[in-house]
């Protein structure tokens, strides 16, 4: 009995917004979300008659960051093309993108399992207006005539600043998808270039999921689109690589086409048939001189980029003596790796051990951004502080205490150890004091003996 | 004395004096405009009240001893140029009501250094022409006989000068369309060095082509003008700007192609052509002239304009869907359509090497032939049309005849290097000739010194004295 075994090949499509002041091709705010519609516009980004585009450096810059970031090669020639299209939401009728020379080429990434996933490209884009549909048959302000409904553009989000990854059809199921995902995400953070947040849409995801056998090339592509969020990505590819092996089972191969994740269906369904691939008739943007880097300039952008995630973490494994699981959420954002060696290097003096700070850290879910290193520190002190009621006062609690609680002084001398915890606990509350649990339990095992 | 038939320099002189004041030169302006825009079909849209405020405004700056470049001087837009508040339309129905949010860069300097706008110009629709024939709202004539087309795309602004409707007007030139109907109306045409003049708020017809230019009636008023219009604008990232001083005339060596006399010029043409090459020769007291600079690839820059100008215009027209201004696709012409099929065809899948990327190759080696050309001269002067203004209506149903008509100018575009037209001449008919002078990128300074010593060379010739009769 033949058994086809099938493998899927995943590759993936990421768009990152980044967070610079103004757009990519003008000065408008890029800040577009929650704004309100068709606020921040002007003759570029309405695409109006005479409007020329002007490079964002910043932006630049920091593509050029990710794509260093992700061990990519910076060519010293690159380029902008005109991507030519029409839809309501681009208002020039074509798209300034990368074509065939793009800022950052061939990188990886590796995974927790050792496997590299290839990075083909880093390149920049601008992003397009935004679509809002109002369908038919409602009460609409607006007067149309067969009340079909209508569609609404705010250009707010057109010539925002996009930088598209885009990955080697490298990865075998979702979870490496979804590891991947995690690992941008916290670079492009950690980079301080984006906010890289799924549900808000400045960071977007398009999966290629296609099977094949025997290690063979895929005979199709299938993409999805609309995946909003992190909780979705491996439930949308699981679900998209069953349907395409359910089909392949039957002897159908799947059609090559676009499809849209339904959240409330939780299932992918067809949005548009690609039958071969859109012809965007691609030429070199005649409005943007090419850019020319040196070696210097890209050993400067080099120098700009801090430790990353994967760096610190060994880093911090190493220098702290931390177990990989308290180094791995110490350093999962930048902004608290900062601070738990700030508060190291500040609770130094006081011999403040880093076990300590690193507990208090992860377990008391300190508030960083209220609590300083210093405070946190002089919390720590403090909480260690014990008072002394001196023995008499003590030996009077732990009577008193015994007294009260026969059961639990049962319980501890028919063997149950923990019961002496409670004990102690009561002795603590009693006191209406700070006391050394150490010291206190001692005491307790004492009596009790 | 007419003061509308003053130049620029005159008019300057004039209103410092207080021989008049800005608002009789511009009501002097406004009513020949009245008198014969109708006939010759001239002005789009007509800024009256606007250019009297302007003036008035001007003259009190003239009283109270302020000195700006184009104080008080009326001037026209070609109707690509947007204006705030005022109509702009490409002389297309696309944007037949369309009211600009802002003004042009070009726009804004001219206001800056005082200027009057007296109103926006015709042309061909999207700079789509050669002869003024292709405006949606009706050609523009020949003021020199109206029988003629008064060439184009900057039909209205060349006619609108030489009618005396203006001091100055301005242009672009994407393959000619300033240096061609300078030389079909007897004034001066600048089309300087791609990227020395802002193109932002201008309709972009062809983007690596378009060139910022204007007309005057003499070189030293475009000297002035350029002045004004030239400069690196941060919202156009293809400006520059570069140091360039020209050399003294006697130092300068001047060079022809001898194929462009000897490609079927116009019998004409080529006697008018070799009259004034004999004054550069002769009456110039330049270092050289020499007659055998060749230009190798002249011969594919129409094939190699062709192609990339329409591969251009095709993405650059994409933006007038009508959703946000204008109307309906529908409403493009048939000469828009025709370039917007060519490019979309050029640039298309499978086609793209075959065409786009070998014209753009081709278009290198046009330009090192200038490149080469002037290490050996330092300026070369050229026919401009190969033949005379031609009949309405003669070359319009043959729209590559009508192509043909930019072959002398359009390498000067493909090399970004700038290129001076100026008057030589009438035919027997009566139809003006012009000549133009090519330097290298940035030697816009050269180009006028030697049309300056052209001009006095020949200012006592009859023809000078020549004005149409409207």
């Amino acid at each position: 009995m033949n058994i086809k075994k099938y493998q899927p090949v995943i590759g993936l499509e990421v768009h990152v917004e980044l967070k610079t002041k103004s757009k990519m091709f003008c000065g408008c705010s890029a800040d577009h979300f929650g704004q309100k519609p068709n606020t921040h516009t002007c003759p570029v980004c309405l695409g109006l008659p005479g409007a020329l585009p002007v490079p964002n450096k910043k932006a630049i810059d920091w593509c050029i960051m990710i794509g260093l970031a992700l061990n990519c090669k910076i060519p010293l020639f690159s380029k902008f093309d005109r991507k030519n299209y029409f839809y309501p939401d681009l208002a020039k009728g074509y798209q300034i993108s990368q074509y065939d020379e793009p800022f950052c080429q061939k990188g990886f990434i590796e995974l927790s399992n050792g496997k590299k996933i290839g990075i083909t490209r880093v390149h920049m884009e601008e992003d397009t207006a935004k679509l809002m549909h109002q369908f038919g048959n409602q009460k609409s302000k607006i007067k149309n005539q067969n009340d079909e409904g209508y569609s609404l553009i705010d250009f707010n989000r057109s010539g925002v600043p996009l930088v598209e990854i885009v990955t080697e059809p490298d990865f075998e199921n979702a979870k490496e998808v979804v590891e991947y995902l995690k690992k941008l995400q916290q670079i492009v953070r950690y980079l301080n270039v984006s906010d890289a947040d799924m549900e808000k849409g400045n960071m977007r995801l398009e999966p290629n999921i296609s099977l094949t056998t025997n290690n063979k090339l895929p005979i199709y592509k299938v993409e999805v689109k609309n995946i909003n969020s992190f909780r979705f990505v491996e439930k949308a590819i699981e679900y998209e690589i069953k349907r395409q092996t359910e089909s392949l089972k039957e002897g159908k191969i799947p059609v090559q086409e676009t499809r849209g994740w339904d959240e409330d269906k939780q299932k992918t369904v067809t949005q548009r048939v690609k039958e071969e691939a859109n012809d965007y008739r691609y030429f070199p943007e005649p409005d943007i001189p090419p850019i020319r880097l040196s070696e210097l300039q890209i050993t400067n952008y080099k120098l700009q980029i801090k430790e990353l995630p994967d760096a610190k973490l060994i880093r911090f494994i190493k220098s702290y003596n931390l177990s990989q699981y308290d180094a791995e959420i110490l350093t999962r954002q930048i902004g608290l790796a900062n601070y738990f060696e700030e508060s190291v290097k500040v609770g130094k003096p006081h011999q403040i051990s880093l076990k300590q700070i690193a507990n208090t850290i992860i377990n008391k879910k300190i508030d960083i951004k209220n609590i300083l290193p210093a405070q946190l520190i002089k919390n720590i002190i403090s909480s260690q502080k014990t008072d002394d009621i001196g023995e008499d006062k003590l030996r009077e609690i732990i009577n008193k205490v015994m007294k009260e609680n026969s059961k639990a002084v049962e319980d501890y001398k028919s063997g149950h150890e923990n019961a002496i915890m409670f004990l102690v606990g009561q002795v603590m509350r009693n006191s209406k004091q700070k006391l050394d649990a150490n010291k206190v339990k001692e005491k307790l095992k004492k009596v009790l003996q | 004395m007419n003061l509308n038939s003053l130049t620029i320099k005159e008019a300057k002189v004039g209103l410092k004096n207080k021989k008049f004041s800005s608002v009789e030169l511009t009501k002097a302006c406004l009513e020949q405009i009245k008198k014969y825009n109708k006939d010759l079909n001239v002005f789009i849209t007509v800024t009256e009240k606007e250019a009297l405020d302007s003036a008035k405004k001007a003259d009190e700056l003239i009283l109270s001893g302020q000195d700006l470049p184009l104080l008080g001087i009326p001037i026209a837009l070609k109707d690509l140029f947007l204006t705030k508040g005022i109509k702009t339309t490409a002389a297309s129905n696309v944007l037949k009501d369309y009211i600009p949010q802002y003004d042009a860069t070009v726009v804004k300097k001219l206001k800056d250094a005082g200027a009057v706008i007296l109103g926006k110009t015709n042309l061909d629709a999207w700079a789509h022409g050669s002869s003024g024939e292709n405006s949606d709202f009706g050609p523009t004539k020949n003021p020199w006989n109206k029988d003629y087309v008064p060439g184009g795309s900057s039909s209205g602004s060349a006619a609108a000068l030489t009618a005396d409707m203006c001091i100055a007007s301005t242009g672009t030139d994407t393959a000619g369309s300033i240096r061609l109907p300078a030389s079909f109306n007897n004034i001066v045409g600048l089309k300087p060095t791609y990227g020395r003049v802002s193109r932002y708020g201008i309709v972009a017809m062809a983007s690596s082509l378009d060139s910022i230019g204007h007309f005057t009636k003499t070189v030293e008023d475009s000297a002035l003008f350029f002045n004004v219009t030239a400069g690196k604008d941060p919202m156009d990232a293809t400006t520059l700007e570069k140091e360039y001083t020209a050399k003294p005339l006697n130092k300068i060596k001047i060079g022809v192609d001898p194929d462009f006399l000897s490609k079927s010029l116009e019998i004409e043409t080529l006697n008018l052509l070799a009259k004034a090459y004999n004054v550069f020769k002769n009456d110039l007291e330049i270092e050289d002239f020499i007659p055998d600079v060749s230009l190798s690839h002249q011969e594919y820059g129409i094939a190699c304009y062709y192609i990339i100008q329409p591969a251009e215009v095709s993405s650059n027209l994409a933006r007038y869907d009508g959703i946000r201004y204008g109307l309906r696709r529908a409403n493009f012409g048939d000469e828009a359509k025709r370039r917007i099929m060519l490019g979309t065809y050029t640039l298309s899948a499978g086609y793209y090497d075959t065409y786009y990327k070998r014209a753009m190759q081709v278009r290198t080696l046009i330009k090192q032939d200038f490149d080469t050309a002037f290490k050996k001269v330092d300026a070369i002067i050229a026919p401009v049309s190969p033949t005379p203004p031609w009949k309405l209506g003669e070359k319009i149903n043959d729209p590559l005849k009508m192509y043909l008509s930019d072959k002398f100018t359009v390498t000067a575009n493909l090399a970004g290097i700038p290129g001076l037209s100026i008057p030589i001449g009438f035919t027997s008919k009566g139809l003006p000739v012009g000549l133009q002078i090519l330097g290298p990128h940035f030697s816009e300074e050269l180009l006028f010194k030697i049309g300056c010593a052209y001009e006095q060379a020949t200012k006592n010739e009859i023809w000078r004295k020549l004005k149409p009769k409207l």
